[in-house]
């Protein structure tokens, strides 16, 4: 049973009287500040995707540089990945969770609005010192003392932006809930943003406590942590597997939410969803080792020693396996949901399927990455597993900006012209990590770019990397393009065009300054469905 | 029911108090990474023989003395702020703006005390930091453990003018910030032990 009470005009704060841009820097609004983190996460997208291209393009012919130097190439493989990590899958799906989440909950405001928009200031500073300190020859391995240093102290102000920004939703999700409204009763991409959010502030502060290690180090000892080739070996754990799943969990709240509404059902097994994104969190373990965490498998040998491998067991299923199996029950139930659904024709579905299933392709062969015994560790099969979960990641985003979009900007993506972008930007993922894993076997060292020699076809799979990057930089240019035609000039989306059944397709697209003029009362887990069918209001 | 009289949305649960509580969390993996980076560096070092204690770990360098009568002030000194902070939520609870003011004066002086007693300890052990792998890691370490007391401190006076300007409706915010000092507590016996202690 759901009701809705009328209230007087909220005074949440508007800055919709400052000058735009004095409006933009001082926003307090989690919907602007979730547009903001999204528009910089989509630049950052697009620099990294150029960076890639041009990393994988160098690697095709490994008899000399062609189009970077032995200085400038390590560099730019460390930017490609702090671009698409930290530039561009985190703020968009941190955006994202900002933006949205309160409104899924009923709340007027996100909780600490200030220290939410400070998040993204604090966020966009660090990852921009970051990029000029790479660009200067700083960064990990860099040859600049003074520019590694500044890398490493932005690297810790970039990290606590987004932590500050996960305090935000997290205290958004514990607080200032609708009444009614349990935890296990709010909508799936509110869910996963909390569970997204605890897992990211008890994971980036250990990142920001070794970087500060390797900072006074680096600047005053060099004794400790092998100078500027030391950096990647105690951090680098951030921009891999299976770090890159917690950075992702936020966005498999999407695919639970809109799936069932894009199918004209309900989603099977709820309790079991939240399980399984719970379990996707177990991956913050990666934190506390600071490197992969690898199984000796040993033959046959394995199973005469099980007792010594206890071990070795413990820390591989915790790590490796149970995000793993978060993630196949988060796919499990998607299937199960779209069985008895009858799905429309719309964009954000092929995103969050496919997007779902390369993620799950990244962390399936990370599996089969570290285990010793495949051989694998030191190849560019790792290469493959990263661009699988990040490029589904990104995915797993446009579909969430097809879905919300009309919310934020009241205007919505034409289907017709997004579903394309969904199935070559799969087919980008797809090839790109598959060419790079299959490259690996073949004994492709990772790390480089030049100077290597391996027993595959190396110039055929090195190839077909570089045209599946380009075509994922053109993927996401056409969305950008798109998005932003769309969202300022395209068809108006109306209040609720998907006929969802949570709160925020209960307010108007965009949403007034404090969200909801009604204080809604819930009473089950599709609010808006109860006040659909009640004829409450509609 | 649209008919019903106008009604605000009810106010945040314990916000700042839950807020307290999760950056108390982060702040605790933050600690707790970095001492735990630090015990696998001293459990790698290799031994070395002492005249008074047999063969010990080769990790901090045989010239530094930790001055550990100013060390296990700084830990009482933490307690005595857990006393101070709990006393200024008993007395707001009760009203008692007299002493719930005397009790926030208490917790800032004795915090301002913890960093005194800190700053004594850097200037007394005169490490230099770039003397190696100890002396480094001991500046970064103990730098983290100065910033969040700094930063405690902040959340006294910050606490101590909310409860001044708005009264005894503040009391959950002083509950939180009891939170705080009792976390950072919690945080420096761990460090003391770690750091001071064991060495």
């Amino acid at each position: 049973m759901t009701s809705t009470e009328t209230h007087h005009a909220a005074g949440a704060a508007s800055s919709s009287d400052a000058p735009a841009i004095a409006a933009w820097l001082t926003t307090a609004d989690h919907k602007q500040v979730g547009r903001l983190f999204i528009g910089t996460g989509l630049f950052g997208l697009l620099g990294g995707l150029v960076l890639a291209v041009l990393v994988a393009s160098e690697r095709i012919d490994a008899e000399g540089f062609q189009l970077l130097d032995s200085g400038s190439a390590t560099q730019v493989l460390s930017a490609a990945r702090l671009l698409l990590t930290f530039g561009a899958v985190a703020p968009l799906v941190m955006g994202l969770a900002v933006a949205i989440v309160p409104l899924q909950l009923g709340s007027r405001s996100i909780a600490f609005p200030r220290v939410a928009a400070s998040g993204f200031w604090m966020w966009l500073t660090g990852l921009t010192l970051s990029v000029v300190a790479i660009i200067g020859n700083g960064g990990p391995s860099g040859g600049e003392s003074e520019m590694v240093d500044l890398y490493l102290a932005a690297s810790v102000v970039m990290v606590l932006g987004l932590a500050m920004a996960a305090l935000s939703i997290a205290v958004t999700g514990l607080t200032s809930r609708t009444p009614g409204m349990g935890l296990l009763r709010a909508p799936f991409f509110s869910w996963s943003s909390f569970v997204g959010s605890i897992a990211l502030l008890m994971s980036l502060p250990v990142f920001i406590g070794t970087s500060v290690y390797l900072y006074v180090d680096h600047r005053y000892a060099r004794a400790a942590f092998g100078g500027n080739f030391g950096v990647n070996n105690w951090v680098g754990w951030a921009i891999s597997q299976p770090f890159t799943y917690v950075l992702a969990i936020p966005i498999l709240g999407f695919v639970l939410d809109a799936v069932p509404v894009l199918g004209r059902t309900r989603l099977a097994q709820r309790p079991a969803a939240n399980v399984a994104v719970g379990l996707v969190s177990v991956a913050i373990f990666a934190s506390l080792t600071h490197r992969a965490v690898t199984l000796p498998w040993d033959g046959d040998g394995f199973f005469s020693g099980l007792g010594t491998k206890i071990a070795d067991l413990l820390p591989f299923g915790l790590v490796n396996v149970i995000p793993l199996l978060g993630l196949l029950g988060v796919l499990g139930l998607t299937l199960l949901t779209l069985k008895s659904a009858k799905p429309m024709l719309a964009a954000p579905l092929p995103f969050a399927v496919l997007g779902l299933l390369m993620i799950l392709l990244g962390a399936t062969s990370h599996l089969l990455y570290t285990v010793e015994d495949a051989a694998l560790g030191g190849t560019i099969f790792e290469a493959g597993s990263y661009v699988a979960v990040t490029f589904g990641t990104v995915l797993l985003a446009f579909g969430g900006l097809t879905y919300w979009g009309p919310k934020l900007w009241g205007r919505r993506i034409p289907d017709k012209a997004a579903l394309p972008l969904a199935l070559l930007g799969f087919v980008a993922t797809a090839l790109g990590s598959l060419s790079y894993m299959i490259a690996g076997f073949a004994d492709q060292p990772a790390g480089v770019v030049d100077g290597f020699a391996y027993s595959g076809p190396q110039e055929l799979w090195n190839v077909i990397t570089t045209g599946a990057f380009a075509l994922m930089l053109l993927v996401s240019l056409a969305f950008v393009g798109l998005a932003v035609r769309s969202f300022t000039a395209g068809e108006a989306a109306g209040d609720d065009p998907w006929d969802g059944t949570t709160l925020e397709w209960a307010t108007s697209s965009p949403p007034p300054a404090d969200n909801f003029s009604d204080l809604i009362v819930v009473g089950s887990e599709y609010p808006l469905a109860d006040i659909k069918n009640s004829g409450k209001v509609g | 029911m649209l008919t019903l009289p106008p009604s605000p949305q009810p106010a945040p649960k314990r916000q700042v108090f839950v807020g307290t509580a999760l950056v108390s969390a982060a702040a605790t993996m933050l600690v707790g990474g970095m001492l735990a980076i630090w015990s696998q560096f001293r459990a790698d070092a290799p031994f070395r023989e002492s005249p008074r204690r047999g063969p010990i770990k080769d990790w901090m360098p045989k010239d530094i003395v930790v001055p550990e009568v100013a060390a296990n002030m700084m830990l009482i000194a933490f307690f005595v702020v857990c006393v101070m902070a709990q006393w200024a939520v008993w007395s707001a609870k009760r009203n008692d703006r007299q002493h719930a003011g005397m009790a926030l004066g208490m917790t800032l002086l004795m915090g301002l005390a913890t960093l005194n007693a800190q700053l004594f300890i850097w200037s007394q052990m005169g490490v230099d930091v770039r003397g190696g792998a100890f002396n480094s890691m001991f500046y970064a370490i103990t730098g983290v453990m100065t910033f969040l007391v700094i930063a405690g401190l902040v959340y006294t006076a910050v606490a101590t003018f909310r409860y001044l300007g708005r009264g005894n409706s503040d009391v959950p915010t002083l509950s939180a910030h009891a939170l705080y000092w009792y976390f950072l507590t919690v945080a420096f016996t761990a460090v003391w032990f770690v750091v001071y202690v064991q060495k």
